[in-house]
């Protein structure tokens, strides 16, 4: 396995960054679509999370990696027994690539076993690996129909149902959906825009200090890797107790009426489509609170989410050129003021 | 592409042989190189070149611009497999190219969706596969030679790949290639581990790149590897501003998009000073800043910017909007059925393609079964009733061909309104994610301003850019559009042609600006059209509804609106394709 691009040592993309951690804080917040230039490093930092992400506790020799601490959510197998072992795992964090077959995906016949021993098992896919973890596709705008439409069918109910040759497995499939691509390629269908809770563009960095960080960066990494790693480990040590510390606070921030309400009257002066994206720009606010040691979740928060919350759920006018960011800002200053 | 009026071609040369050796001295890094210009003896030299510069051994291969998903990643070996009695995983070109170099010819004609693959293999260094019942990952390092063949201004190399390769050499009206002679590449790549590059230089490279107006940071990398490995090829450990020169001249200027002014990089690089103290060494180089320093290389990239920049800018555009459309322009008819959409019972007959490893898999629990019921056979027992066959979706989605007539009688009459009109059907077609394809004439030609794509964002900014002013070559934009609707036809999808015009044609397909024969041209084009059975209407946008525009519809069989002042949602339902 070739080393990764540590996280922290990304430079700018900051609200990428944020919005990543947001996610591993609180995986309920769904998703995240990064839509921008090409090579500004969308795929580095999502590979990178990998690295920085805490353990998490899964019973041993279960495919599906089942928390041994919520019964609900674990597998048929798991639920039956009444004593589990239990092991520390890292969350997985699983790429799509592109030219994924079904199979692959949801999982299928084992073959070698059906042919040399004539036995029926059903061989997990990508679903079942990337259960509690993340599920990445990079190029998400280039993904094959009946892919995309089979991964928002998992990704609403959190089950893969798998009904092929005799085989009839359900098993819990809850991830985090992210998906980067350049939005120049195409555009994505707005059923599955709509799935991803926060969305983000990418742009080039305008100015010269950071690229000379990130080419410099990049050179020293590619040079030699383990040293750049070593000289980043502080640093990501750092952010992966802030992440513990977040979610163990998550539950104890309160979210007030009144930021309720704001929240509320903010996506109704977008006119943002359905309730998905008040709970996301909800749920980001209190995530970011968690993250940056806040008791209660304020205005702020909500100011700062807007954007990744709403963004991609503004009902578009194509030709609009104003951008969904500039039409939220005004929004914003609208309902809060200045 | 191959016409523009770049620098000499002794000068290309030289560069080119110069970015063999630096590519055949990190192949990785720098990832390889696209060859512009048709095949010749000369772009043969230079891959021969390349290929013997490379130590010993290492593989070279090819890479056909028609390639499969599974033969690029690798995929089920069918006789392998059927030999063996289980599945057999067969190395794809990717994986098998490791450590060595891909020769990728007509590169142009690749797919959009092969290319990601490509691309994404590039990024990782890994072949990723999951398709077949097979997950695996094998390395895949490898340089990548692309030859770029295209005639046409909408043929490009996907912008995926050319993005990801350092050089860019344009082979056209090259005579010879110039000499170079390296040895002990090993050695060269031993010493580039140790050069090193002063924090102005990296600073400078970065700027200049900005100045070029390039917004991609892999450029910036490329340059300051190219620079580094110029440095080994020189002999010395530590980065000169020469060799940097020499790097952006290779890997900056041929991806410039706008002409830096002389005093820009003071410019550019002024606000950065004061509120950036960059960390590192930076203060104890005091021998020249990096200002200087970025005037210094952008005086080495200047000459050999390519002399009409702004049109090749344009052509550029153009030609990446054919590729990123998802290359429904190079769908050749019958080559493509549509997208894999799953795979069904039925006999592998007809053209349909037998998908071996779900028959396999429904074969496979009757094995036992089946081998006791007829003793003495051995192998895998598949049987018709077995049979699964891959199914395509047809792509039929609706393509919106607007031809918009930008000339000086429309354009002063009713352009605002025009542009108004085609973005309301263009909002509408973003719901049904249909497909767009944008067609002006003027002056004395019609013009592909944006070949048949998904993305809105190039329809609007295409269409924000319409120039308007001159002649009316209605013949001709009749013409062009009937080529488009015939492509997008034969790829599968079903155009739907919205012709935007006073219908006051005064130039003829020729050129010639003669009203009798502009006419006549234009009313034998409409016939024309009317003969291929497209669905077509037209948007009367002059003043008042004009004669010429509803006769236009007439000789088109087309359904005639004219354009009103303002439009209500009941008219704009008129709009609203099929």
């Amino acid at each position: 396995m070739t080393a990764r691009y540590p996280f922290s040592a990304i430079a700018g993309q900051d609200e990428l960054k944020q919005a990543l951690l947001l996610t591993a804080v609180d995986p309920l917040i769904g998703g995240l679509l990064a839509f921008g230039d090409r090579g500004t490093g969308k795929s580095t930092a999502v590979r990178a999370l990998a690295a920085l992400l805490p353990k998490m506790r899964a019973t041993t020799g279960c495919a599906y990696h089942c928390d041994p601490g919520s019964p609900d959510a674990q597998c048929a197998a798991c639920r039956k027994q009444a004593q589990h072992k239990v092991r520390s795992i890292p969350i997985p964090v699983v790429d799509l690539p592109l030219g994924a077959t079904e199979d692959r995906v949801i999982g299928a016949l084992d073959l070698e076993r059906a042919l040399t021993k004539g036995e029926k098992a059903f061989e997990p896919g990508l679903l079942a690996q990337a259960n509690r973890g993340y599920l990445y596709v990079d190029e998400v705008n280039l993904l094959e129909d009946h892919i995309v439409d089979l991964l928002l069918d998992v990704a609403a109910s959190g089950e893969n149902v798998v009904e092929r040759e005799g085989l009839s497995i359900r098993h819990p499939a809850r991830f985090v959906l992210v998906g980067s691509g350049n939005p120049e390629e195409g555009e994505l269908r707005p059923q599955l825009l709509d799935r991803f809770g926060l969305s983000v563009e990418v742009r080039t960095p305008g100015d010269v200090t950071t690229w000379v960080d990130i080419v410099k960066r990049r050179e020293s990494f590619e040079r030699d890797p383990t040293a750049f790693l070593a000289q980043w480990q502080k640093a990501e040590d750092k952010t992966r107790r802030r992440i513990t510390a977040a979610r163990k606070r998550l539950n104890d921030v309160a979210v007030p009426d009144d930021v309720l309400e704001r929240a509320a009257e903010l996506c109704i002066h977008l006119k943002t489509d359905g309730l998905r994206g008040q709970l996301t720009l909800m749920r980001a606010a209190r995530a970011l609170a968690a993250f940056e040691g806040a008791k209660e979740t304020g205005i702020v928060h909500l100011r700062r989410m807007a954007a990744p919350a709403l963004r991609h759920r503004l009902r578009r006018n194509p030709l609009d050129e104003t951008g969904s960011a500039t039409r939220i800002d005004r929004a914003l200053a609208e309902v809060f003021g200045p | 592409m191959t016409s523009l009026p770049g620098p000499p071609p002794d000068l290309r040369s030289a560069d080119a042989a110069l970015a063999a050796l630096l590519l055949a001295i990190d192949p990785i890094g720098l990832g390889g190189a696209v060859l512009r210009g048709a095949g010749g003896p000369v772009r043969d030299a230079w891959i021969s070149r390349f290929r013997d510069l490379l130590p010993a051994g290492s593989h070279v291969g090819k890479l056909p611009a028609y390639v499969a998903a599974d033969r690029l990643l690798g995929g089920l070996d069918v006789p392998a497999t059927l030999s063996a009695g289980r599945p057999m995983f067969e190395k794809g070109i990717l994986a098998t190219a490791d450590d060595g170099a891909l020769i990728l010819n007509s590169a142009e004609r690749l797919e959009t969706d092969k290319a990601a693959l490509i691309a994404a293999a590039m990024d990782s260094g890994e072949a990723a596969v999951q398709r077949d019942g097979i997950s695996s990952r094998l390395p895949a390092r490898f340089a990548l030679i692309a030859c770029d063949e295209s005639q046409a201004e909408d043929e490009a190399v996907p912008s995926a790949l050319a993005e990801r390769l350092a050089f860019h050499l344009d082979f056209s009206d090259m005579m010879s290639l110039e000499g170079s002679d390296a040895s002990g590449i090993d050695t060269l790549r031993k010493r580039m581990a140790f050069t090193t590059v002063p924090a102005e230089i990296s600073e400078a490279l970065c700027t200049s790149a900005i100045a070029l107006g390039i917004g991609s940071l892999r450029a910036g990398l490329f340059a300051l590897k190219a620079a580094r490995a110029l440095a080994a090829l020189r002999g010395h450990n530590i980065v000169t501003a020469e060799d940097a020169a020499v790097a952006a001249r290779l890997v900056l200027a041929p991806r410039a998009v706008r002409f830096p002014a002389a005093d820009q990089p003071e410019e550019a690089a002024e606000p950065q000073e004061p509120d950036a103290p960059a960390p590192d060494q930076d203060a104890q180089n005091d021998n020249s800043s990096p200002g200087e320093m970025t005037e210094l290389i952008l005086e080495a990239v200047r000459p050999v910017l390519p002399k009409g920049l702004l049109e090749a800018l344009d052509m550029a555009v153009l030609a990446q909007s054919a590729k990123s459309g998802g290359g429904a322009l190079s769908a050749k008819a019958g080559t493509r059925r549509g997208r894999p959409a799953g795979k069904r019972k039925g006999d592998p007959r007809n053209g349909a393609r037998l998908n071996l490893i779900e028959t396999l898999r429904t074969a496979a629990p009757w094995q036992r079964l089946r081998l006791k019921l007829a003793p003495g056979r051995t192998g895998i027992q598949v049987r018709r009733e077995d049979f699964r066959i891959n199914r395509y979706k047809q792509r039929n989605e609706t393509t919106a061909v607007f031809v918009v007539d930008a000339s000086g009688s429309a354009a002063l009459q009713r352009m605002a309104e025009a542009k108004g009109a085609v973005e309301l059907i263009l909002a509408d077609c973003y719901v049904r994610r249909d497909r767009i394809a944008l067609i002006s004439f003027r002056g004395r030609k019609a013009e592909v301003l944006l070949p048949p794509t998904r993305s809105l964002q190039r329809a609007r900014r295409s269409l924000a850019d319409l120039p308007g002013g001159g002649g009316t070559p209605l013949g001709a934009a009749i013409d062009q559009a009937a080529l488009i609707a015939d492509q997008v036809r034969r790829g599968g999808g079903k155009p739907l042609l919205v012709f935007l015009t006073d219908g006051r044609g005064n130039i003829a397909r020729d050129g010639t600006a003669d009203r009798a024969a502009a006419l006549r041209d234009a009313a034998e084009a409409a016939r024309a059209l009317r003969v291929q059975g497209f669905r077509t209407m037209v948007i009367d946008i002059s003043a008042t509804p004009s004669d010429a525009a509803r006769q236009l519809a007439g000789n088109m069989a087309a359904t005639y609106l004219p354009l009103p002042m303002l439009m209500p949602a009941a008219s704009l339902a008129r709009f609203r394709p099929p």
